[in-house]
């Protein structure tokens, strides 16, 4: 695969040359945290450090797919000149998709949108509004060059310099970032850059980087048939509501997770001046599956959480990955401290003790 | 969704705009919907199996699921009962004829009423839960010479409660459907049975030999008259239930009325016990 080598600033460059045609989306700092945020040609021209552009995220990057608020279609209504008491109801669909790239997402990130493309893309039905924001979509993904404590990529079969789901990855390394394109979108947006190929130094100088993060992340899983074990968990209440005590029912960890996908559709306005929205939602809350009657199949914490847990790790999906991306948000952000990996470790093993009772 | 028809191309949010023809109070708390598309040509396409559901909006109030309770040999409208209980049911109990409003349908699986050929169906509809009965067991109606024997068993808080009145009358007539009406509290006019629904279907004592059973209705009276069937002899594969879950989409991708990995909406809301056996019990 060919390599090129950007300095700082010629990085630089070539994202405000490429923002002139593209929503260009990269972390940003908001007061204590970082968000994926557009870029606009002036900020990128008056941006002195590239390193701005390249902290770890808060929040994950689903939002340049899956906006927190979209609207699905406005909603007219004109009045019959002929008879007044009857409406003519018109329902326009708005175009929300933009063409974006994406700078900084990590490979969790990236791996992400491959876990939000099976409901969006790979079920009975494609939903067109997401379909447009991924059709516009370059992900540059930049290979991690630490790990946090709360990292766990290498869990799930990922690894800090993982290509899977990305258009163009980079590595920062001494002096600069050597670039690869992955895909045919990823070579053309590179092409854009004219950076001169990496010399061997330089690519010797990515392996080491690449090789360093590794060695950061916690020790291998030795967990064998999750999803079984965690299937074979559903019914033990006590289990799920013991681990899960503490939660406080935020539903931080759904809002962001970069491979949640759930949402509510509500209306807005009335029928002669309205729209129809869809946002984020989370199987957190209680609301979430609360029905009209009353009755709610997931009346508690535990049982809700197990649904969570479930769809992570154990509900399958076609390709046999999990739809958890090992990134750690949800428990870096977790105000009462849950670890998934604590609970996902506790559903299997108690599982495996009881199977060889 | 391979028997997606609906006329939206390519997006399943649009719904069909529809007038509202007809709308018939049924009961202190459900009241039935009649409504046809706009769009002539699209109404004319449009073709369901019976136990599919539909989203019905009220615009700016918002949209929720019920059944297309009208069967498919109905070609003047679409028909939906709904029971009072929140905010867009409200606004469908305000809806009047002339009234706009959207409907996505056909969504999710049917009954396999195919598969029932040859076979004695007992139908069991408690409360709203009906709804999805009436269309299926008025489709086998038309097809009775197809079929075994054609039961009913239909019960409600009160005979107030009892939705379909017109049809109610029709269906104890009828020389192809052996029904029988059951209500918790009787009052003193109450000609029909008075009791739960499982005991009545012991009293009754289908014989599960070459037969169906179809319920619906509250998750209280589904587990009850479950358990009765099995007591009757019925096996699981025998016994089908649609279900009900707060639903959003209605394609599988909002993430709410999942049992595991299969979603009610899309894999459903029709299944077999025997399929449930095999999903996690989260009703």
């Amino acid at each position: 695969m060919s390599t090129f080598f950007a300095t700082p600033s010629a990085l630089l460059g070539w994202l405000k040359s490429v923002s002139s045609d593209n929503r260009v989306v990269a972390p940003k700092k908001k007061g204590s945290v970082v968000l994926f945020k557009p870029w606009t040609t002036e900020e990128l021209g008056a941006c002195q450090d590239a390193s701005e552009l390249l902290i770890r995220s808060t929040m994950s990057a689903k939002e340049v797919v899956f906006p927190k608020c979209e609207t699905l279609y406005e909603l007219k209504a004109t009045k019959d000149p002929s008879d007044l008491s009857k409406l003519h109801q018109e329902l326009i669909v708005p175009n929300n998709a933009t063409a974006t790239v994406l700078f900084g997402a990590r490979p969790c990130d990236a791996r992400g949108f491959l876990c939000l493309d099976m409901p969006y893309l790979q079920g009975p039905v494609v939903d067109p509004y997401y379909k447009a924001h991924r059709d516009a979509l370059v992900i540059v993904t930049q290979a991690c060059s630490n790990a946090l404590p709360t990292c766990f990529c290498n869990w799930i079969g990922s690894n800090p310099a993982d290509e899977k789901g990305s258009d163009i990855i980079f590595t920062p390394i001494e002096g600069g970032f050597v670039l690869s394109a992955l895909t045919e979108k990823g070579t053309a947006l590179l092409a854009k850059g004219g950076f001169d190929a990496a010399d061997d130094a330089k690519n010797t100088a990515v392996s080491e980087a690449q090789a360093k993060a590794k060695s950061q992340l916690p020790a291998e899983s030795t967990l064998k048939d999750i999803p079984q074990k965690v299937y074979a968990r559903f019914n033990d209440e006590a289990f799920w509501n013991k681990e899960i005590e503490k939660c406080l029912s935020c539903g931080a960890c759904t809002f962001l997770c970069p491979t949640c996908q759930c949402f509510t559709m509500t209306d807005k306005g009335n029928q002669l001046d309205g729209k129809r929205m869809r946002s984020w939602d989370g199987c957190m809350a209680s609301h979430f599956t609360l029905e009209a009657s009353g009755h709610n199949p997931r009346p508690s914490r535990g049982m809700r959480y197990r649904n969570r847990l479930g769809h992570k790790f154990s509900y399958g999906r076609k390709d046999g990955d999990f739809s958890c991306v090992g990134c750690g948000r949800c428990i870096r952000s977790c105000p009462a401290h849950l670890d998934i990996r604590t609970v996902l470790s506790n559903a299997c093993e108690g599982a495996q003790k009881k199977g060889e009772e | 969704m391979s028997d997606h028809n609906c006329g939206c191309g390519s997006n399943p949010y649009l719904p069909y705009v529809a007038t509202v023809l007809e709308t018939i109070q049924e009961s202190p708390t459900i009241k039935t919907v009649r409504v046809r598309f706009n769009d002539e040509k699209a109404w004319e396409a449009f073709s369901y199996e019976p136990g599919q559901v539909g989203q019905l909006s009220v615009f700016g109030s918002g949209e929720s699921t019920f059944v297309i309770n009208s069967p498919p040999s109905c070609k003047e409208y679409l028909q939906f009962s709904v029971m009072r209980t929140g905010e867009v049911t409200s606004a469908i109990h305000n809806l009047k004829k002339g009234d706009q409003v959207g409907v996505r349908a056909p969504l999710g699986k049917a009954w396999p009423w195919e598969e029932w050929k040859g076979k004695n169906v007992f139908f069991v509809g408690g409360g709203i839960g009906m709804a999805p009965i009436r269309t299926v067991m008025h489709h086998l109606m038309e097809r009775h010479t197809e079929y075994g024997k054609l039961s009913l068993l239909y019960g409600a808080r009160s005979g107030a409660d009892m939705a379909f009145k017109e049809d109610v009358e029709m269906w104890l007539k009828s020389p192809v459907l052996d029904t029988t009406l059951t209500v918790d509290v009787p009052t003193e006019d109450w000609k029909h049975k008075a009791g739960l629904i499982p005991n009545i279907l012991k009293e009754i004592n289908p014989s599960p030999e070459n037969s169906i059973a179809a319920l619906c209705g509250p998750p209280i009276m589904i587990k009850f008259t479950l358990a009765a069937f099995k007591e009757l002899g019925f096996q699981d594969e025998q016994i089908y239930t649609t279900l009900e879950r707060r639903m959003k989409c209605g394609i599988g991708i909002c993430g709410r009325c999942n049992l595991g990995d299969k979603y009610v909406c899309i894999d459903g809301p029709v299944f077999t016990q025997a399929e449930l056996n095999n999903l996690p019990p989260e009703l």
